[in-house]
């Protein structure tokens, strides 16, 4: 979000991004989304209405999902953001990550990063979700690709190889 | 602060009125770290919420189940889980949106509002709390800090519906929530509250009256949907026309009366 004739002064912010702390500087008035994608360079996090619509900002937010676009960078002051880039790393992912790609359930790409934030949230939560779980807990993140299907099976299976691993 | 200062809790009304230039504060005063407005207990009299209870808390609430499910039932259905994360039912209020999904409830329930300011503190019927479309009693120097609910007496059943274009993300087109207790079998007091079709969520008086003393017999409860109708001033806009939300407020009238007797019955 740009304001006009903007002279805002800066403020530095102090959070613990994907296990790790940081340190910024933001405009009162910024996103957490832009903080993320233009001050920090991490572009997993998609900006797709910035309205709270589609869900393609959604981080968690200690713990909880949260639509990024609608933050204000000075709230996550103190607090625990973790985004797409600290869910698993290549040759290291996330069981839900390894699902979403035997599934199918990526076709474009633009909202798996949210997809796979809400279905931690959710898996965190609920170790072994029902079908209808699932469907809410994606329910606020937009898919115009996949029509769902492979992304809720690979949800489930995901939940069911935690099982089998003890997790 | 006064008027340059503008109170944001989760935001997820008051980010969007930024980014569309709706709103232009000097000063954006974010309440959402006092962590001691963020409760739900009991008391003697009555339920106490505090206001910055994110919808997804008081979904979850063990007591709001107990003591005033319908209010857990409208925060359930609010938006989507990030929104409810977000939300507060403090907000939710204070915007005054014609289709804020708590208040009905609330109104049924007989809530009441604690207003804290420099001046002081008050506590208001939430019936007076809304003026208009998003515009309320609160003055610019004070906060909404708690949300009272009075204990039902035996034999009360509650209700609440909501009809929206989908069921994830969508404002009410209509809600409506209502509290009934029977002694045997004649209605003792009602309250139906219906939200969005009108400037300010409105209780349907004249219905409720018509009910009052009465054996709550199918055709006593359409005539009294019928009755609705006169009370409510509903307009067309992207999500449904007038007369639609005419037709819908009867069946959700008629609707959460059945279901609200009904779990007496249970
Ligand atoms: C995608 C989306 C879907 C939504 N769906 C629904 C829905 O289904 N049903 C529904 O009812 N709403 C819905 N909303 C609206 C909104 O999320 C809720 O009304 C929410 O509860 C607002 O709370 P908040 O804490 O985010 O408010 P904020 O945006 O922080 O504040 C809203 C207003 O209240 C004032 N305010 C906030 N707290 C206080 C306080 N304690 N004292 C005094 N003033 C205060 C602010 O100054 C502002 O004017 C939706 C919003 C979005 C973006
Ligand atoms: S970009 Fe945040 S919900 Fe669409
Ligand atoms: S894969 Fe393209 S939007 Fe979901």
């Amino acid at each position: 979000m740009k304001l006009k004739g903007d002279i805002m002064i800066k403020q530095k912010i102090q959070f613990v991004l994907n296990g790790k702390s940081v340190e910024v500087a933001v405009k009162p008035n910024t996103t957490l989304v832009d903080v993320l994608r233009y001050q920090l360079k991490l572009t997993g996090t998609k900006r797709g209405c910035d309205r709270g619509n589609c869900g393609a900002c959604t981080v968690l937010l200690d713990g909880k999902s949260v639509y990024s676009c609608l933050i204000l960078a000075p709230k996550v002051n103190n607090r625990e953001v973790l985004t797409i880039e600290g869910l698993g790393e290549p040759g290291n992912l996330h069981p839900l990550q390894e699902a979403f790609m035997e599934h199918n359930a990526v076709q474009c790409g633009f909202c798996t990063p949210g997809m796979l934030l809400s279905a931690k949230a959710l898996l965190d939560d609920t170790p072994h979700p029902t079908k209808k779980e699932v469907k809410t807990a994606i329910s606020g993140n937009l898919c115009r690709c996949t029509g769902y299907i492979q992304i809720i099976e690979a949800i489930l299976d995901a939940a069911e190889r935690n099982a089998k691993k003890g997790r | 602060m006064g008027e340059a200062g503008k109170v944001i809790a989760g935001g997820t009304e008051v980010v969007i009125y930024l980014k569309t230039r709706r709103i232009s504060p000097k000063y954006l005063i974010d309440i959402s770290d006092l962590k001691e407005l963020e409760y739900i207990k009991e008391n003697e009299e009555f339920l106490s919420v505090g206001s910055l209870s994110t919808h997804s808390t008081i979904e979850k609430s063990p007591l709001i189940k107990k003591r005033a499910h319908i209010l857990g039932d409208s925060a359930s259905q609010i938006g989507t889980i990030q929104i409810r994360n977000m939300g507060t039912i403090g907000g939710n209020l204070a915007n005054a949106s014609p289709a804020a999904d708590t208040a009905t409830p609330l109104l049924a329930l007989g809530a009441s509002l604690e207003l804290m300011g420099t001046s002081g503190k008050r506590v208001v019927p939430i019936e007076t709390f809304f003026i208009h479309v998003n515009k309320t009693i609160l003055q610019s120097n004070e906060l909404l800090t708690e949300i009272q609910i009075p204990y039902p007496p035996p034999n009360t059943g509650a209700a609440f519906m909501k009809i929206g274009r989908r069921a994830a993300h969508d404002l009410s087109i209509v809600n409506v929530a209502t509290t009934v207790t029977v002694t045997e079998d004649v209605c003792k007091n009602i309250c139906i509250a219906l939200g969005s079709v009108a400037p300010t969520p409105i209780r349907a008086k004249k219905a409720e009256a018509f009910l009052k003393e009465k054996t709550l017999e199918k055709a006593t409860i359409k005539k009294a949907s019928e009755i609705a109708l006169e009370e409510i001033q509903p307009i067309s806009d992207v999500r449904a026309s007038a007369n639609y939300r005419k037709e819908v407020s009867k069946v959700l009238v008629r609707m959460t009366i059945q279901k609200a007797i009904d779990e007496i019955e249970r």
